[in-house]
Protein backbone atom coordinates (compact mmCIF):
# COMPACT_ATOMS: atom_id res chain seq x y z
CA UNK A 1 0.00 0.00 0.00
CA UNK A 2 2.93 2.34 -0.41
CA UNK A 3 1.05 4.41 -3.48
CA UNK A 4 -2.21 5.17 -1.56
CA UNK A 5 -3.74 8.14 -2.10
CA UNK A 6 -5.58 10.28 0.66
CA UNK A 7 -8.42 9.63 -0.98
CA UNK A 8 -8.46 5.84 -0.89
CA UNK A 9 -7.36 5.51 2.49
CA UNK A 10 -10.21 7.90 4.06
CA UNK A 11 -12.87 6.50 1.34
CA UNK A 12 -12.03 2.69 0.78
CA UNK A 13 -12.89 1.75 3.87
CA UNK A 14 -16.30 2.76 3.95
CA UNK A 15 -17.85 0.69 1.52
CA UNK A 16 -14.90 -1.46 -0.43
CA UNK A 17 -12.82 -2.52 2.55
CA UNK A 18 -15.63 -1.87 5.41
CA UNK A 19 -13.77 -3.13 8.55
CA UNK A 20 -17.01 -4.62 9.64
CA UNK A 21 -18.67 -5.74 6.63
CA UNK A 22 -15.43 -7.14 4.78
CA UNK A 23 -12.97 -7.83 7.94
CA UNK A 24 -15.74 -8.87 9.86
CA UNK A 25 -14.40 -6.61 12.98
CA UNK A 26 -15.20 -4.91 15.48
CA UNK A 27 -18.82 -6.86 15.16
CA UNK A 28 -18.86 -7.15 19.49
CA UNK A 29 -19.33 -3.27 19.85
CA UNK A 30 -21.43 -3.28 17.32
CA UNK A 31 -24.21 -5.37 18.72
CA UNK A 32 -24.15 -3.41 21.95
CA UNK A 33 -24.54 0.31 21.12
CA UNK A 34 -26.83 0.11 18.31
CA UNK A 35 -29.99 -0.25 20.22
CA UNK A 36 -30.69 3.56 19.54
CA UNK A 37 -28.84 6.47 17.08
CA UNK A 38 -28.46 9.02 19.80
CA UNK A 39 -25.86 6.39 21.63
CA UNK A 40 -24.30 4.77 18.18
CA UNK A 41 -23.90 8.54 17.16
CA UNK A 42 -21.40 9.16 20.41
CA UNK A 43 -19.92 5.84 19.91
CA UNK A 44 -18.94 6.22 16.48
CA UNK A 45 -17.55 9.84 16.94
CA UNK A 46 -15.57 8.05 19.69
CA UNK A 47 -14.54 5.08 17.56
CA UNK A 48 -13.41 7.38 15.01
CA UNK A 49 -11.67 9.77 17.47
CA UNK A 50 -9.81 6.65 18.74
CA UNK A 51 -8.67 4.91 15.47
CA UNK A 52 -7.29 8.56 14.32
CA UNK A 53 -5.16 9.85 16.88
CA UNK A 54 -4.32 5.97 18.15
CA UNK A 55 -3.01 5.63 14.21
CA UNK A 56 -1.51 9.13 14.24
CA UNK A 57 0.18 8.42 17.33
CA UNK A 58 1.55 4.85 16.51
CA UNK A 59 2.92 6.24 12.87
CA UNK A 60 4.64 9.33 14.49
CA UNK A 61 6.98 6.95 16.66
CA UNK A 62 6.75 4.00 14.46
CA UNK A 63 10.77 3.96 13.57
CA UNK A 64 11.21 4.69 16.83
CA UNK A 65 9.23 1.40 18.52
CA UNK A 66 11.19 -1.78 18.86
CA UNK A 67 9.98 -4.48 17.46
CA UNK A 68 9.52 -6.59 20.40
CA UNK A 69 7.41 -4.96 22.19
CA UNK A 70 4.79 -2.64 19.65
CA UNK A 71 2.11 -4.33 20.26
CA UNK A 72 1.90 -3.14 23.98
CA UNK A 73 3.02 -0.09 22.84
CA UNK A 74 0.32 0.28 20.84
CA UNK A 75 -1.89 -0.91 23.31
CA UNK A 76 -0.52 1.65 25.37
CA UNK A 77 -1.59 4.38 22.94
CA UNK A 78 -5.13 3.22 22.44
CA UNK A 79 -5.69 2.77 25.95
CA UNK A 80 -4.52 6.44 27.06
CA UNK A 81 -6.84 7.65 23.97
CA UNK A 82 -9.84 5.36 24.98
CA UNK A 83 -9.27 6.90 28.73
CA UNK A 84 -8.94 10.57 27.40
CA UNK A 85 -12.60 9.90 25.30
CA UNK A 86 -14.32 8.36 27.91
CA UNK A 87 -13.29 11.02 30.85
CA UNK A 88 -14.14 13.50 27.83
CA UNK A 89 -17.83 12.22 27.74
CA UNK A 90 -18.03 11.96 31.33
CA UNK A 91 -17.26 15.48 31.43
CA UNK A 92 -19.73 16.72 28.36
CA UNK A 93 -21.93 14.56 27.55
CA UNK A 94 -23.00 12.83 30.69
CA UNK A 95 -25.98 11.05 29.73
CA UNK A 96 -24.83 8.88 26.92
CA UNK A 97 -21.62 8.38 28.76
CA UNK A 98 -23.80 6.58 30.77
CA UNK A 99 -25.69 4.66 28.24
CA UNK A 100 -22.60 3.17 26.55
CA UNK A 101 -20.87 2.09 29.87
CA UNK A 102 -18.08 -0.26 29.93
CA UNK A 103 -18.15 0.19 25.85
CA UNK A 104 -16.15 3.38 25.66
CA UNK A 105 -13.46 1.71 27.66
CA UNK A 106 -13.86 -1.47 25.62
CA UNK A 107 -12.54 0.30 22.40
CA UNK A 108 -9.43 -0.50 23.66
CA UNK A 109 -10.12 -4.08 22.59
CA UNK A 110 -11.71 -3.24 19.73
CA UNK A 111 -10.09 -5.27 16.81
CA UNK A 112 -10.68 -2.26 14.36
CA UNK A 113 -8.44 -0.19 15.96
CA UNK A 114 -5.61 -2.37 16.92
CA UNK A 115 -5.48 -3.86 13.53
CA UNK A 116 -5.03 -0.85 11.97
CA UNK A 117 -2.03 0.39 14.49
CA UNK A 118 -0.47 -2.93 13.10
CA UNK A 119 -1.72 -3.52 9.96
CA UNK A 120 -1.03 0.19 8.51
CA UNK A 121 0.04 3.01 10.96
CA UNK A 122 3.24 0.93 11.46
CA UNK A 123 4.47 0.81 7.62
CA UNK A 124 2.77 4.44 6.86
CA UNK A 125 3.22 7.95 7.71
CA UNK A 126 0.99 10.19 9.98
CA UNK A 127 -0.90 12.08 7.35
CA UNK A 128 -2.08 9.00 5.95
CA UNK A 129 -2.67 6.73 8.91
CA UNK A 130 -4.49 9.87 10.33
CA UNK A 131 -6.90 9.50 7.57
CA UNK A 132 -6.85 5.80 7.25
CA UNK A 133 -7.98 5.99 11.04
CA UNK A 134 -11.19 8.42 10.11
CA UNK A 135 -11.87 6.07 7.00
CA UNK A 136 -11.89 2.89 9.13
CA UNK A 137 -14.02 4.20 11.99
CA UNK A 138 -16.68 6.06 9.09
CA UNK A 139 -16.81 2.90 7.96
CA UNK A 140 -17.35 1.16 11.27
CA UNK A 141 -19.74 4.38 11.58
CA UNK A 142 -21.92 3.40 8.50
CA UNK A 143 -22.41 -0.10 9.40
CA UNK A 144 -23.20 0.69 13.26
CA UNK A 145 -25.58 3.94 11.91
CA UNK A 146 -27.15 1.52 9.34
CA UNK A 147 -27.71 -1.40 11.86
CA UNK A 148 -28.97 1.26 14.36
CA UNK A 149 -31.85 2.46 12.42
CA UNK A 150 -33.77 -0.23 11.92
CA UNK A 151 -33.02 -1.70 15.20
CA UNK A 152 -34.31 1.67 16.83
CA UNK A 153 -37.00 2.64 14.25
CA UNK A 154 -38.49 -1.15 14.59
CA UNK A 155 -37.40 -2.22 17.64
CA UNK A 156 -38.77 1.08 19.76
CA UNK A 157 -40.99 2.99 17.06
CA UNK A 158 -38.46 6.27 16.90
CA UNK A 159 -35.63 7.47 15.77
CA UNK A 160 -33.50 9.68 17.77
CA UNK A 161 -35.52 9.25 20.43
CA UNK A 162 -38.53 10.66 18.67
CA UNK A 163 -41.14 8.99 17.77
CA UNK A 164 -42.06 7.68 14.48
CA UNK A 165 -44.40 4.89 14.82
CA UNK A 166 -46.17 5.20 18.24
CA UNK A 167 -45.93 1.86 19.56
CA UNK A 168 -48.90 0.18 21.30
CA UNK A 169 -47.82 0.67 24.69
CA UNK A 170 -47.77 4.17 24.43
CA UNK A 171 -51.55 4.12 22.90
CA UNK A 172 -50.09 3.75 19.13
CA UNK A 173 -50.47 0.96 16.57
CA UNK A 174 -47.26 -0.28 15.81
CA UNK A 175 -46.21 -3.46 17.92
CA UNK A 176 -42.61 -3.04 18.27
CA UNK A 177 -40.30 -6.40 17.60
CA UNK A 178 -38.86 -6.97 20.82
CA UNK A 179 -35.57 -8.73 19.17
CA UNK A 180 -34.12 -6.14 17.56
CA UNK A 181 -33.57 -4.60 21.06
CA UNK A 182 -31.72 -7.89 21.94
CA UNK A 183 -28.16 -8.03 20.48
CA UNK A 184 -28.74 -11.15 18.66
CA UNK A 185 -31.24 -9.20 15.76
CA UNK A 186 -27.45 -6.66 14.87
CA UNK A 187 -26.21 -10.06 13.54
CA UNK A 188 -29.18 -10.41 11.66
CA UNK A 189 -28.67 -7.01 10.25
CA UNK A 190 -25.32 -6.62 9.59
CA UNK A 191 -25.43 -10.16 7.50
CA UNK A 192 -27.99 -8.59 5.19
CA UNK A 193 -25.92 -5.93 5.21
CA UNK A 194 -22.82 -7.88 4.26
CA UNK A 195 -25.16 -9.87 1.69
CA UNK A 196 -26.31 -6.16 0.10
CA UNK A 197 -22.80 -5.10 -0.14
CA UNK A 198 -21.64 -8.53 -1.79
CA UNK A 199 -24.67 -7.95 -4.33
CA UNK A 200 -23.25 -4.60 -5.36
CA UNK A 201 -19.65 -5.22 -4.91
CA UNK A 202 -19.06 -9.11 -6.01
CA UNK A 203 -15.59 -8.85 -6.12
CA UNK A 204 -16.08 -8.82 -2.09
CA UNK A 205 -17.61 -11.97 -2.51
CA UNK A 206 -14.36 -14.52 -0.74
CA UNK A 207 -13.34 -17.63 -2.84
CA UNK A 208 -14.96 -20.57 -1.38
CA UNK A 209 -12.14 -22.34 0.65
CA UNK A 210 -12.73 -25.52 -0.85
CA UNK A 211 -15.12 -26.53 -3.48
CA UNK A 212 -17.88 -29.75 -3.41
CA UNK A 213 -16.76 -32.16 -5.71
CA UNK A 214 -19.82 -33.80 -7.77
CA UNK A 215 -21.98 -36.93 -6.02
CA UNK A 216 -19.97 -40.21 -7.29
CA UNK A 217 -21.54 -42.76 -5.14
CA UNK A 218 -23.37 -44.81 -6.73
CA UNK A 219 -26.99 -45.87 -5.06
CA UNK A 220 -27.16 -49.45 -3.77
CA UNK A 221 -29.13 -51.72 -5.30
CA UNK B 1 14.12 5.38 7.19
CA UNK B 2 16.46 2.92 8.59
CA UNK B 3 15.33 0.98 11.98
CA UNK B 4 17.94 1.46 15.26
CA UNK B 5 19.69 -1.15 16.24
CA UNK B 6 17.02 -3.02 18.90
CA UNK B 7 19.12 -3.89 22.43
CA UNK B 8 17.43 -4.46 25.41
CA UNK B 9 18.28 -1.13 27.09
CA UNK B 10 16.74 0.65 23.79
CA UNK B 11 13.66 -1.13 24.19
CA UNK B 12 13.00 -0.47 28.22
CA UNK B 13 14.06 3.51 27.66
CA UNK B 14 11.05 3.69 24.91
CA UNK B 15 9.00 1.88 26.96
CA UNK B 16 9.77 4.02 29.54
CA UNK B 17 9.49 7.23 27.76
CA UNK B 18 5.91 6.27 26.23
CA UNK B 19 4.93 5.22 29.17
CA UNK B 20 5.64 8.90 31.40
CA UNK B 21 3.86 10.76 28.01
CA UNK B 22 0.77 8.52 28.16
CA UNK B 23 0.59 8.85 31.68
CA UNK B 24 0.97 12.46 31.54
CA UNK B 25 -1.77 12.80 28.41
CA UNK B 26 -4.26 10.77 31.09
CA UNK B 27 -3.87 12.38 34.33
CA UNK B 28 -4.08 16.00 32.87
CA UNK B 29 -7.41 14.81 30.98
CA UNK B 30 -8.41 12.91 34.10
CA UNK B 31 -7.63 15.91 36.44
CA UNK B 32 -8.90 19.01 33.74
CA UNK B 33 -12.35 16.93 33.47
CA UNK B 34 -12.66 16.39 37.27
CA UNK B 35 -14.45 19.61 38.25
CA UNK B 36 -16.96 19.31 35.39
CA UNK B 37 -17.28 15.57 35.49
CA UNK B 38 -17.88 15.89 39.48
CA UNK B 39 -20.74 19.03 38.63
CA UNK B 40 -22.69 16.26 36.40
CA UNK B 41 -22.50 13.91 38.99
CA UNK B 42 -24.40 15.62 41.23
CA UNK B 43 -26.71 16.95 38.85
CA UNK B 44 -27.54 13.77 37.96
CA UNK B 45 -27.91 12.68 41.45
CA UNK B 46 -29.83 15.78 42.40
CA UNK B 47 -32.59 15.56 39.55
CA UNK B 48 -32.68 11.66 40.07
CA UNK B 49 -33.84 12.42 43.68
CA UNK B 50 -36.31 15.34 41.87
CA UNK B 51 -37.44 12.57 39.71
CA UNK B 52 -38.39 10.03 42.04
CA UNK B 53 -39.60 12.95 43.92
CA UNK B 54 -42.28 13.61 40.60
CA UNK B 55 -40.57 17.09 41.00
CA UNK B 56 -38.60 17.13 37.92
CA UNK B 57 -39.76 19.35 34.46
CA UNK B 58 -38.40 17.64 31.61
CA UNK B 59 -35.82 19.37 30.19
CA UNK B 60 -34.96 21.51 33.38
CA UNK B 61 -31.81 23.73 33.43
CA UNK B 62 -29.24 23.24 36.48
CA UNK B 63 -30.26 26.21 38.10
CA UNK B 64 -33.58 24.87 38.42
CA UNK B 65 -32.58 21.39 39.58
CA UNK B 66 -30.56 22.93 42.22
CA UNK B 67 -33.35 25.47 42.88
CA UNK B 68 -36.12 22.66 43.18
CA UNK B 69 -33.62 20.43 45.50
CA UNK B 70 -32.72 23.15 47.77
CA UNK B 71 -36.05 22.87 48.74
CA UNK B 72 -35.22 19.43 50.87
CA UNK B 73 -33.51 18.68 53.58
CA UNK B 74 -30.75 16.45 53.78
CA UNK B 75 -31.17 13.97 56.74
CA UNK B 76 -29.20 11.17 58.14
CA UNK B 77 -30.99 8.02 59.79
CA UNK B 78 -30.10 5.16 62.12
CA UNK B 79 -32.38 2.39 60.06
CA UNK B 80 -32.47 0.29 63.59
CA UNK B 81 -33.48 3.07 65.58
CA UNK B 82 -35.74 4.76 62.98
CA UNK B 83 -34.21 8.19 64.36
CA UNK B 84 -32.17 10.91 62.94
CA UNK B 85 -28.96 11.42 63.25
CA UNK B 86 -26.47 14.24 63.48
CA UNK B 87 -23.39 14.30 60.69
CA UNK B 88 -21.00 14.40 62.85
CA UNK B 89 -22.13 10.41 64.16
CA UNK B 90 -20.95 9.98 61.06
CA UNK B 91 -17.52 11.95 60.66
CA UNK B 92 -19.15 14.35 58.22
CA UNK B 93 -19.50 17.94 58.71
CA UNK B 94 -22.16 18.41 55.68
CA UNK B 95 -24.87 15.18 55.40
CA UNK B 96 -24.16 15.59 51.63
CA UNK B 97 -21.05 14.34 51.42
CA UNK B 98 -21.45 10.86 53.78
CA UNK B 99 -21.86 8.29 51.37
CA UNK B 100 -23.84 4.71 52.63
CA UNK B 101 -22.50 2.96 50.11
CA UNK B 102 -19.02 3.79 50.56
CA UNK B 103 -20.30 2.96 54.90
CA UNK B 104 -21.86 -0.07 53.21
CA UNK B 105 -18.20 -1.88 53.16
CA UNK B 106 -16.89 -0.78 56.09
CA UNK B 107 -17.68 -3.10 58.84
CA UNK B 108 -17.90 -0.42 61.70
CA UNK B 109 -21.01 1.69 59.65
CA UNK B 110 -22.40 -1.73 58.60
CA UNK B 111 -24.10 -4.67 59.48
CA UNK B 112 -24.09 -8.15 57.50
CA UNK B 113 -27.61 -8.90 56.49
CA UNK B 114 -28.57 -13.02 57.36
CA UNK B 115 -28.53 -14.85 53.70
CA UNK B 116 -31.84 -15.64 54.49
CA UNK B 117 -33.46 -12.25 55.09
CA UNK B 118 -31.07 -10.84 52.33
CA UNK B 119 -34.00 -9.72 49.44
CA UNK B 120 -31.67 -7.46 48.05
CA UNK B 121 -28.90 -9.78 47.37
CA UNK B 122 -26.56 -6.69 48.57
CA UNK B 123 -25.27 -8.60 51.63
CA UNK B 124 -24.54 -5.39 54.18
CA UNK B 125 -26.66 -2.41 54.96
CA UNK B 126 -25.00 0.84 56.06
CA UNK B 127 -26.42 1.44 59.52
CA UNK B 128 -27.32 5.07 58.55
CA UNK B 129 -29.17 6.57 55.63
CA UNK B 130 -28.98 9.32 53.56
CA UNK B 131 -32.64 10.30 52.75
CA UNK B 132 -34.03 13.50 51.88
CA UNK B 133 -37.24 15.19 53.03
CA UNK B 134 -39.44 17.92 51.96
CA UNK B 135 -41.60 19.75 54.30
CA UNK B 136 -44.59 22.30 53.42
CA UNK B 137 -45.57 24.66 56.24
CA UNK B 138 -44.41 22.20 59.17
CA UNK B 139 -45.52 19.36 57.67
CA UNK B 140 -43.95 16.86 56.01
CA UNK B 141 -45.27 15.87 52.57
CA UNK B 142 -42.75 14.27 50.80
CA UNK B 143 -39.79 11.89 52.01
CA UNK B 144 -37.19 10.36 49.37
CA UNK B 145 -35.71 7.20 50.71
CA UNK B 146 -32.25 5.16 48.36
CA UNK B 147 -32.58 1.89 47.85
CA UNK B 148 -30.81 -0.77 46.29
CA UNK B 149 -30.33 -4.09 45.43
CA UNK B 150 -29.36 -6.67 42.53
CA UNK B 151 -31.28 -7.40 39.24
CA UNK B 152 -30.01 -9.63 36.15
CA UNK B 153 -26.29 -8.27 35.72
CA UNK B 154 -26.19 -5.43 38.30
CA UNK B 155 -26.67 -3.86 40.85
CA UNK B 156 -29.69 -1.04 40.68
CA UNK B 157 -29.23 2.10 42.79
CA UNK B 158 -32.47 3.97 42.91
CA UNK B 159 -34.79 6.45 44.88
CA UNK B 160 -37.82 5.82 45.76
CA UNK B 161 -40.41 8.94 47.13
CA UNK B 162 -43.41 8.53 49.61
CA UNK B 163 -46.27 11.04 50.02
CA UNK B 164 -46.47 12.35 53.87
CA UNK B 165 -48.39 9.51 54.58
CA UNK B 166 -45.35 7.23 54.66
CA UNK B 167 -47.24 4.80 52.43
CA UNK B 168 -48.43 5.94 49.12
CA UNK B 169 -45.87 5.58 46.78
CA UNK B 170 -44.80 8.76 45.07
CA UNK B 171 -42.33 7.82 42.47
CA UNK B 172 -39.15 5.62 41.55
CA UNK B 173 -36.11 5.55 39.77
CA UNK B 174 -32.61 3.91 39.37
CA UNK B 175 -29.67 6.10 38.62
CA UNK B 176 -27.54 3.16 38.11
CA UNK B 177 -27.38 0.04 36.58
CA UNK B 178 -26.28 -2.21 34.15
CA UNK B 179 -29.66 -4.48 33.34
CA UNK B 180 -30.09 -5.37 29.34
CA UNK B 181 -30.93 -2.10 27.18
CA UNK B 182 -34.36 -2.48 26.21
CA UNK B 183 -35.30 -5.73 28.82
CA UNK B 184 -34.30 -5.09 32.28
CA UNK B 185 -32.73 -1.72 30.99
CA UNK B 186 -36.31 -0.39 30.40
CA UNK B 187 -36.39 0.27 34.11
CA UNK B 188 -36.17 3.88 33.28
CA UNK B 189 -38.84 3.49 30.91
CA UNK B 190 -41.09 7.45 32.38
CA UNK B 191 -43.90 5.35 31.00
CA UNK B 192 -42.80 2.02 33.07
CA UNK B 193 -42.37 4.15 36.02
CA UNK B 194 -45.31 6.28 36.21
CA UNK B 195 -47.17 2.89 37.08
CA UNK B 196 -45.44 3.50 40.09
CA UNK B 197 -46.78 6.13 41.52
CA UNK B 198 -50.09 6.10 43.71
CA UNK B 199 -49.36 2.40 44.43
CA UNK B 200 -49.39 1.58 48.46
CA UNK B 201 -46.51 0.38 50.12
CA UNK B 202 -48.18 -0.94 52.84
CA UNK B 203 -51.72 -3.00 53.23
CA UNK B 204 -53.94 -2.42 55.43
CA UNK B 205 -52.31 -3.91 58.59
CA UNK B 206 -49.34 -1.32 57.43
CA UNK B 207 -46.91 -3.98 58.85
CA UNK B 208 -45.39 -5.87 55.82
CA UNK B 209 -44.75 -4.54 52.24
CA UNK B 210 -46.74 -6.08 49.66
CA UNK B 211 -45.21 -4.73 46.61
CA UNK B 212 -45.89 -7.23 43.76
CA UNK B 213 -44.23 -6.80 40.19
CA UNK B 214 -46.98 -8.95 38.20
CA UNK B 215 -46.95 -10.47 34.19
CA UNK B 216 -49.66 -9.29 31.89
CA UNK B 217 -50.13 -5.90 33.45
CA UNK B 218 -53.14 -4.68 36.00
CA UNK B 219 -56.28 -4.38 35.10
CA UNK B 220 -58.29 -1.62 36.61
CA UNK B 221 -60.41 -4.54 38.36
CA UNK B 222 -57.53 -6.63 39.65
CA UNK B 223 -56.77 -7.80 43.38
CA UNK B 224 -54.83 -5.67 45.37
CA UNK B 225 -54.22 -3.67 42.43
CA UNK B 226 -52.97 -1.13 44.71
CA UNK B 227 -49.98 -2.50 45.42
CA UNK B 228 -49.27 -4.75 42.00
CA UNK B 229 -47.15 -3.05 39.07
CA UNK B 230 -46.98 -4.41 35.57
CA UNK B 231 -43.84 -6.21 35.34
CA UNK B 232 -41.49 -5.20 32.73
CA UNK B 233 -41.70 -7.44 29.95
CA UNK B 234 -39.01 -9.86 28.69
CA UNK B 235 -37.28 -9.38 31.86
CA UNK B 236 -38.51 -11.58 34.68
CA UNK B 237 -35.27 -11.40 36.78
CA UNK B 238 -34.93 -7.62 36.92
CA UNK B 239 -38.33 -7.27 37.67
CA UNK B 240 -38.19 -9.99 40.55
CA UNK B 241 -34.81 -7.82 41.72
CA UNK B 242 -36.85 -4.38 41.63
CA UNK B 243 -39.83 -6.29 43.46
CA UNK B 244 -37.31 -8.05 45.82
CA UNK B 245 -35.46 -3.94 46.74
CA UNK B 246 -38.19 -2.11 47.47
CA UNK B 247 -40.04 -4.76 50.13
CA UNK B 248 -36.37 -5.29 51.37
CA UNK B 249 -36.25 -1.53 51.79
CA UNK B 250 -39.53 -1.19 53.07
CA UNK B 251 -39.42 -3.77 55.15
CA UNK B 252 -38.61 -3.87 58.89
CA UNK B 253 -34.77 -4.12 58.29
CA UNK B 254 -34.90 -1.44 56.12
CA UNK B 255 -37.18 2.21 56.47
CA UNK B 256 -40.04 0.37 58.21
CA UNK B 257 -39.00 1.51 61.75
CA UNK B 258 -38.83 4.93 60.52
CA UNK B 259 -41.91 5.02 58.39
CA UNK B 260 -44.24 3.78 61.12
CA UNK B 261 -42.45 6.63 63.51
CA UNK B 262 -42.85 9.19 60.62
CA UNK B 263 -46.82 8.08 60.72
CA UNK B 264 -47.21 8.47 64.24
CA UNK B 265 -45.31 11.31 64.45
CA UNK B 266 -42.43 10.59 66.51
CA UNK B 267 -39.83 12.01 64.46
Amino acid sequence: MADATAKQVLFEPIFSNNPIALQILGICSALAVTTSMNVTLVMCAAVIAVTAFSNLAVSLVRSQIPGSIRIIVQMTIIASLVIVVDQVLKAYAYEISKQLSVFVGLIITNCIVMGRAEGFAMKNGPWLSFLDGIGNGLGYSVLLIFVAFFRELLGAGSLFGITIMPVVNEGGWYIPNGLLLLPPSAFFIIGLAIWGLRVWKPEQVEEADYKMSRHTAKEAF
Amino acid sequence: MAKPKETVSRTLMVALVLSIAFSVVVSTAAVMLRPAQVKNQNLDIRSNILAAAGMLEPGASAEEIEEAFSRFDVRLLDLDSGEYVEPQDVGVQDPMKYDMYKAASDPAMSTDIPASEDKAGIKRRPNVAKIFTLTENGELVRVVLPVHGYGLWSTLYGFVSLEGDANTIEGLGFYDHAETPGLGGEVDNPRWKKQWVGKEVYGEQLDEPQIRLVKGGVSADAADKEHKVDALSGATLTSRGVEQLVNYWMGDRGYETYLKKLRQGEV
